[in-house]
């Protein structure tokens, strides 16, 4: 299978699509501090390139937290602080002098869906112009080639001048994906990219996230179990900022190891 | 909480009770309307008092309006002696010395409220709010006063530098031709930049800091710099608020009276060059209201009066409608 939307220059290996198991981001003693509060403690993992991985746990134990150290997101904010290292194609994501391309490289979709103010053409051509200058024909390619793979092309087509505010919840959250692929990343981060949505809706962005672990690695933070259990390859339960346990979707939801795990799963907790 | 209610109740009930001079529960229905009545008649009274201002306006400044007619907007000769008024000097005196305030304001209101927003240590930006918004309580007087015999000579200094250089330019080189006098065109559109930075800067703070924050996530998620999510995410989404918040520093630079009187240098000529010195609206108001002896005299500086209400009216209308549209979209959102 070519993968959708060839990389550029800035990425020449090739996709290791014979290797599933292949490990696109390490973690290695990440360690995370809000102020004084220690949020994330000693994690570290692996996580498999071109699989679903997905962070689950009660809210607070860290798991969103651990997911925008990935993108550096935290950076904005004063006083919060990581410590560890993510590699990343050999390289340390935490002290890499370009934050840009590293999240050219890992896109990131949040809770709620994030149209910026203006046209849903513009939306997506917008993080494409930061890094690329596309002539229109090709622009209106990507644009629309971003959209299909988003599922959002046939919905939109018509009116790709209109405001992307404008949509339906579910529309700009996959408006947002789309936006997200739209730059070609390697790595997506999904910040419980359904909480916000109604069932319908979840399912489409669900049916999605399988579809994009083929060109992706696909992280998802969720609350929902069921949700893990339905899109993920790989699951990792966290606890007060601890990586309890970490591995194949279908173990931990069938027989997990550690005895918090099963607690949590079995809705004994949490 | 109930202590605090009897309490606003009781002189209420006093007030009835003396009023009325009767006893009882039903004393308060007629207190209750007397004070609904009075605090209505206050609103209206504000509300009167425009139109009777803008009444009179018209009235008194008739004379000359109809004297003149639309060559009063249009000729530029103001002559008390032959009697013969025309106030084009200072309609574009006026526009043109807060057109130069809002060039200077608006993007030093947009770098400050940027810094204050995103960029600041958030130890920093309670102090710099403060101080801006200091600015703005310093009579405009004083800032009269600072222009003239500090900043003035300080910027005569520099007009030679400009006479130089910026006066070759092909195009724009006319505009800083001329005498290096420190007072002028441009010296008042600077020291009214001033002036207004505090109320442009403070609105434009206030519409970046509640654009949401995940909304800015996601423009940095894409790799954008600090300049790429202000130009393009932030400034878009606050739009009609930022033209608001401009538009009431514009109503306020275009009626500004003291402190341009002082700097502008009061002379009644049309010039090309901003170094000139020049008049406007309500400096020629200011400086001539003593000395109008006839009476189309005084009637066409009353006229001057109501074209510069005019002006600042729709101004500070529109500055309301922008302001107004921000908050029944946020409003929208919420629900």
């Amino acid at each position: 299978m070519k993968p959708f939307l060839s990389r550029p220059a800035r990425d020449p290996a090739p996709r290791a699509e014979s290797a599933p198991q292949a490990v696109k981001l390490q973690t290695r003693n990440l360690n995370f501090y809000y102020g004084k509060f220690h949020a994330i403690k000693n994690v570290t993992l692996d996580i498999p390139q071109n699989k679903v991985t997905a962070f689950i746990g009660p809210s607070g134990c860290g798991k969103s937290t651990l997911l925008r150290m990935f993108n550096r997101m935290y950076e904005l904010y004063p006083d919060q602080r990581a410590e560890g290292e993510i590699i990343i194609d050999g390289e340390n994501i935490l002290t890499n002098k370009n934050v840009s391309l590293i999240r050219a490289k890992i896109g990131m979709v949040f809770q709620k869906p994030t149209p910026f103010p203006m046209s849903i053409y513009e939306n997506i051509a917008f993080g494409v112009r930061l890094y690329e200058k596309l002539g229109r024909a090709e622009m209106d390619e990507r644009v629309e080639a971003s959209l299909t793979r988003a599922g959002l092309w046939d919905e939109v087509k018509i009116k790709l001048h209109q405001s992307g505010t404008g949509l339906s919840g579910g529309q700009q959250q996959r408006l947002c994906i789309a936006r997200g692929i739209a730059i070609k990343p390697e790595v997506l981060l999904l910040d419980e990219p359904t909480s916000a949505l109604d069932p319908i809706s979840t399912a489409k962005i669900e049916e999605l996230v399988t579809e994009l672990k083929r060109d992706y690695t696909v992280v998802i933070v969720t609350h929902n179990m069921q949700q893990a259990a339905r899109v993920s390859d790989y699951t990792a339960y966290m606890y007060l900022g601890e990586m309890i346990e970490f591995g194949d979707t279908d173990q931990i939801f069938l027989k997990p190891n550690k005895r918090e795990t099963e607690d949590y799963i079995t809705g004994r907790f949490g | 909480m109930k202590g605090s209610e009897a309490a606003s109740r009781a002189p209420l009930e006093l007030h009835a009770a003396s009023e009325q001079k009767s006893a009882g529960k039903t004393s308060v229905v007629p207190a209750d309307f007397l004070f609904r009545s009075l605090t209505a008649f206050f609103a209206f009274v504000v509300a009167a008092t425009l139109v009777a201002i803008m009444g009179s306006l018209v009235l008194e400044g008739w004379p000359a309006l109809r004297t003149f007619g639309w060559k009063f907007l249009i000729t530029s000769t103001w002559d008390p002696v032959s009697n013969d008024f025309g106030a084009l000097v200072f309609i574009v005196g006026t526009l043109v010395s807060s057109l130069i305030a809002m060039l200077i304001a608006v993007p030093v209101s947009f770098g400050i409220a940027l810094f204050i927003s995103e960029l600041s240590p958030s130890w920093l930006r309670g102090p710099v709010s403060a101080v801006i918004e200091l600015l703005a309580a310093i009579p405009s007087i004083i800032y009269g006063m600072w222009g003239l015999l500090v900043f003035a000579p300080w910027f005569a200094q520099i007009e030679p530098w400009m006479n130089d250089h910026l006066g070759a330019l092909p195009g724009i080189g006319v505009l800083f031709q001329g005498p290096p006098m420190g007072i002028g065109m441009l010296t008042a559109g600077i020291v009214l930049a001033i002036m207004v930075i505090p109320f442009i800067a403070s609105i434009m703070r206030d519409v970046f800091m509640i654009t949401p924050a995940t909304l800015k996530e996601s423009a940095y998620a894409l790799g954008s710099t600090t300049w790429e999510v202000a130009r393009y995410v932030i400034l878009p989404y606050t739009r009609t608020a930022v033209t608001g918040g401009i538009f009431l520093g514009l109503g306020r630079a275009l009626g500004e009276t003291m402190a341009v009187t002082f700097i502008i240098g009061n002379a009644n000529n049309l010039s090309a060059s901003l170094l000139m010195p020049g008049s406007s609206i309500a400096s020629v108001i200011a400086n001539e209201f003593t000395e109008a002896t006839t009476h189309l005299y005084k009637s066409s500086l009353l006229a001057l009066g109501l074209i510069l209400f005019v002006i600042t009216f729709i101004v500070l209308v529109f500055a309301k409608l922008m302001l107004l549209r921000l908050d029944n979209s946020l409003e929208g959102k919420k629900a």
